[in-house]
């Protein structure tokens, strides 16, 4: 191009790769540190290389620790599996239809119901906690999934999305699907849903990652280890009364509960730039 | 615009999921929470006594509470401007570059899948005042970096590992706008001479505005709330409070100290504030986007 | 076979003859991890062979606060545990839930047979009775402060004794750091618990009004008392050329002294076992805490710290009387032996204690031996019995807040505990508001 500047292309370069490696510091530690023993790791600073016990750390938690917790790896990662994907599938399916409803149709108390729906934006669980701890209990929701999953569908991000979505999508769509006598329903399934492809695909990235990595709800709610989820677990074992943390396992564990949102994000990254970006601008 | 306006039925069928939703997980327990307020009761809820708005007049007038706002705050700007201009710099970076900005933005883009309390207790492990890499390199300087004593040193431990977190969604957004800006634009200004220091400002950031005003609200609202789990990871609101922001309090006060009265009374006050917020963010939004 | 006829008594007078009846389960939760917890699972295996009428359950809940807001929130849903284990900075809000627990003592009088609570030592019980002295809960694993001292490094230093009082360990310290032997004289876990309730006992001086909150609910702090002020100036005077340092909260500080940085450590007798084998490049010893000559001539025994077994209101007869079975296999002293040697926690009978010195265990590890002596050294003072406030963990994090605002220089020792004797009885009176009826 006509006005670059190879110099500054270089610095360009030079920075963002500073960045990227910065970035990934405290994942290499992380990623280091799960390999040495405990003794080794708590005298002096903390290793830059690898250490001797290779992949026993990750082979310890994925067997020994858990095991004393209730539960093996295995069903760790499924629990949190279903929990972010119950969450993400639960939230966009009524996050759908409700903002469907909120921006193509017209009936009393539709502003009532906009509020009511965007309030919820103001109060995460974790300042009503408690309250919401005890509703789950009253609904005989302890230690099950839909316990796990129901009350963070109980907010409003995802049907605020798909309303600023709507609000986009051309009249002239709606005329012609009127004019060809489609209903409500087949507009929403033929015409709105295709549409809506790249921001559902965004959408559900988001908040599979939300799921997966929610703390406080499930460690309160689930005192049955069956439903022990990972990022919990972490907690648990980071979390050591009278005792030392073993950085060791702590950062295999880690290592685990970040893996699978960081593979569904660089996966699906296409989709989820393209649906956040389309839709909030 | 047009609508489906002799559909006196449907419109209910579709919220009625969301809306029951709502009802039973958001404001059953949110008015709980707001009666809760007036109540002072031990935690295993076997007596209570009704204490009119004494919870908030307490609330309000302890320094405690005044602090935990400045440090909301402090954390709030601090990631907000933080994470926003490094990724603003990394954008255009990345921008100017164009073969590689993809790949970049991949390498940039995964912290946002990792929870806040990973992403504290990965940097405190850095941190660590004895065991932390960085804190050794810092000794190195004559910084005797100690977040279990040094206030200000804690707040920015919390701090670093927000934006390390957030910077990549930010990172995503003002790429996107950078590269729906005109080329022809920036091309017609380098004819004028303009060098790319006078571009940027002059052309590039204001066609910004929007993104960053959205990603200023976006992040606002990141440090109040999710801040919650990297603060419960590292520092736990220490020490001396430095990092107690005003969620954490309320988590505090309630789910470790048991006074539910106090925590209710603060959760109601947080809800006005951010309704507060909220409204503003509409009224923006709503200017932005026509019904 | 004596044994079946009674069990098919039981279940006979119990009205379910028929079919055979599964065996009770009982609910346990902890705070214990790692070891520790494998430990417990172990305990509770072995009780759960030794006889088939009840299952003890154990399941891991998180550290103690976490365990505790668990089966606070359990309670109210009507979900709560069996038993659950209670740090004993919650004491006081456990026993003054009436309703929700039930007494040790009353549990052990309707469903143990011949329960003699004599047999408990009263240093470690009394922290869990009430004035009458009736046990509330039961003590599990409990410790008291001690001080652990790299040998090699005063060898090097030139201190040939472990400091007893605070003076010699003033001049301990000064050689160390002088010498160049180590940069970090000292540091402490749990400072409000170590260097403050402890300091209190140990010198028999009110931490707290109505004798440390065990008489009354209308108790306030009185630690800010000139001899506690004294020892903290002391420390924050020590902190500025590193013969102490304050290592952060909880138990922090311990990495220090393993890595060697610090030569001496105070900490809870049970963090023993972790010493062990993280200490590996140095000799190490075991200390009581030192007191102050000037103050005392003699100490008084420490107070403990960790946790106790509470039992939860609501349940059935049989499990009441299975808990009740489990309690008395727990304080066996055969149990109490191996739990001790194991985890370096204090034996909580005196059986116990003479079983292990029986067993030659203390000849071949007399640093074991240190804290049971220490905390065994006088008849309990109403200043040396324990604490017995409401809302104590908070209390415990403002006097960690307060305190990290001198140690980083934003406040004398004096302004400390005054701002923090002022912020903790707010917190009292707001006990008390919750819990008078």
């Amino acid at each position: 191009m006509r006005y670059r500047r190879p110099a500054l292309d270089w610095l360009s370069h030079g920075l963002l790769l500073l960045c990227v490696v910065a970035f990934c510091l405290p994942v290499w530690m992380a990623l280091t540190a799960s390999t040495h023993t405990q003794t080794a790791l708590y005298t002096g600073t903390a290793p830059l290389w690898f250490g001797g016990e290779g992949l026993s750390n990750f082979i310890g938690v994925l067997t020994a620790p858990m095991d004393r917790l209730g539960a093996s790896a295995a069903r760790l990662l499924w629990n949190s599996t279903v929990m972010a994907l119950g969450i993400a599938v639960g939230k966009i399916a009524i996050s759908i239809l409700a903002a469907y409803a909120i921006v193509f149709f017209r009936f009393p108390l539709r502003r009532t119901c906009f509020w009511l729906i965007f309030i919820t934006l103001m109060l995460p669980i974790e300042v009503r906690i408690m309250p919401t701890y005890k509703v789950a209990a009253d609904l005989n929701l302890l230690n099950s999934y839909i316990g796990l999953i129901l009350p963070l569908i109980a907010s409003a991000t995802a049907t605020f999305l798909f309303r600023q979505f709507y609000l986009t999508v051309p009249n002239e769509l709606l005329e012609a699907a009127r004019v060809d006598g489609a209903g409500p329903w087949r507009f929403l399934r033929d015409i709105l849903l295709p549409l809506s492809k790249t921001n559902i695909a965004a959408l559900f990235v988001i908040m599979f990652l939300y799921g997966w990595n929610q703390y406080l709800w499930p460690l309160l709610i689930t005192t049955d280890d069956h439903y022990l989820t990972t990022v919990v677990s972490l907690k648990r074992i980071s979390a050591a009364s009278d005792e030392l943390i073993p950085w060791q396992e702590v950062m295999a564990t880690t290592l685990l509960a970040m893996l699978p949102p960081v593979a569904v994000i660089v996966v699906l990254q296409r989709f989820f730039v393209k649906g956040l970006v389309d839709s909030e601008k | 615009m047009t609508t489906f306006d002799n559909h006196r039925v449907t419109p209910w069928i579709l919220l009625a999921p969301q809306l029951l939703v709502v009802a039973v997980f958001f404001f059953w327990p949110a008015f709980q929470a707001l009666q809760q307020a007036f109540y002072v009761e031990d935690p295993f809820g076997l007596g209570r006594s009704f204490v009119w708005f004494d919870n908030f007049t307490r609330v309000l007038a302890s320094p405690e509470y005044h602090r935990a706002l400045g440090v909301t705050v402090a954390v709030g700007v601090g990631v907000a401007v933080g994470a926003m201009a490094l990724a603003l710099l990394l954008a255009v970076l990345a921008d100017r570059v164009i073969r590689g900005a993809r790949v970049y933005r991949s390498l940039l883009i995964w912290p946002y899948a990792v929870a806040p309390a990973v992403a504290g207790v990965l940097w405190m492990f850095l941190f660590d005042p004895g065991l932390g890499i960085v804190s050794h390199l810092l000794a190195g300087v004559g910084v005797r970096w100690d977040h279990h004593l040094h206030g200000d040193q804690a707040l920015a431990l919390v701090i670093i590992a927000s934006i390390w977190k957030q910077m990549s969604y930010n990172f995503v957004f003002f790429l996107a706008g950078l590269q729906a800006i005109p080329r022809s634009l920036l091309e017609a200004a380098a004819i004028d001479a303009a060098g790319p220091w006078r571009r940027f400002w002059s052309i590039t950031f204001p066609l910004l505005s929007p993104t960053t005003f959205f990603l200023l609200v976006m992040n606002s609202v990141y440090a109040f709330f999710e801040t919650f789990g990297t603060i419960d990871a590292t520092t736990a609101g220490g020490p001396g409070g430095a990092t107690r922001t005003l969620v954490y309090k309320v988590y505090e006060d309630g789910v470790i100290g048991y006074d539910l009265g106090s925590s209710a009374a603060q959760s109601v006050i947080l809800m006005l504030l951010v309704g507060l917020l909220t409204l503003i963010q509409f009224r923006y939004v709503e200017r932005r986007v026509q019904y | 076979m004596p044994r079946l006829s009674t069990t098919v008594l039981t279940l006979a007078l119990s009205g379910a003859v028929l079919p055979v009846q599964a065996a009770t389960e009982i609910t346990w939760w902890h705070a214990m991890n790692q070891d520790l917890g494998r430990k417990v699972d172990e305990i509770a295996a072995d009780f759960n062979a030794s006889q088939d009428e009840y299952v003890i359950k154990p399941e891991y809940r998180g550290n103690y606060s976490d365990t505790m807001t668990a089966a606070i929130a359990a309670y109210r849903a009507g979900k709560a545990p069996d038993i659950v284990q209670i740090f004993e900075v919650g004491t006081a809000t456990m026993m003054s839930a009436k309703g929700a627990i039930v007494p040790v003592y009353q549990l052990m009088q309707e469903h143990g047979t011949d329960f003699d609570p004599s047999v408990y030592l009263p240093a470690v019980t009394g922290y869990y009775t009430d004035t009458e002295g009736n046990m509330l809960s039961l003590p599990f694993n409990s410790s008291t402060p001690v001080l652990y001292v790299n040998r090699d490094e005063l060898d090097a230093a030139g201190v040939d004794e472990i400091p007893r009082t605070w003076q010699e360990m003033d001049t301990a310290l000064t050689k160390l750091v002088d010498s160049g032997a180590t940069q970090c004289g000292m540091t402490a876990t749990w400072l409000s618990w170590t260097q403050m309730e402890n300091f209190s006992a140990l010198h028999d001086i009110p931490f707290a009004s109505e004798e440390n909150g065990f008489a009354g609910l209308d108790t306030r702090l009185q630690f800010n008392h000139t001899a506690v002020v004294d020892h903290l100036k002391r420390l924050a005077e020590w902190q500025k050329d590193g013969r102490f340092r304050y290592g952060g909260r909880f138990s922090d500080a311990l990495p220090l002294f393993y890595s060697g940085e610090c030569a001496m450590v105070f900490a809870s007798s049970a963090s023993l076992a972790g010493i062990r084998s993280n200490a590996k490049d140095f000799d190490f010893a075991v200390a009581p805490m030192p007191y102050d000559a000037e103050l005392v001539d003699k100490p008084h025994n420490s107070i403990i710290g960790g946790a106790s077994l509470w039992v939860m209101n609501g349940k059935s007869d049989e499990v009441y009387d299975g808990i009740a079975k489990f309690f008395q296999y727990l304080s066996s002293p055969e149990v109490q032996a191996d739990w001790h040697q194991f985890s370096g926690y204090l034996p909580i009978t005196e059986a116990a204690h003479e079983l292990t010195k029986q067993q030659g265990y203390y000849d071949e590890h007399p640093e074991s031996e240190v804290a049971i002596k220490q905390l065994t050294a006088s008849q309990p003072t109403s200043n040396s019995k324990g604490l017995r406030l409401g809302n104590m963990s908070q209390i415990r994090n403002i006097i960690y807040e307060e305190m990290e605002n001198v140690f980083n220089g934003q406040q004398s020792v004096q302004q400390a505990l005054d701002r923090a004797v002022e912020r903790g009885n707010e917190l009292l009176a707001r006990f008390q508001q919750a819990n008078q009826r």
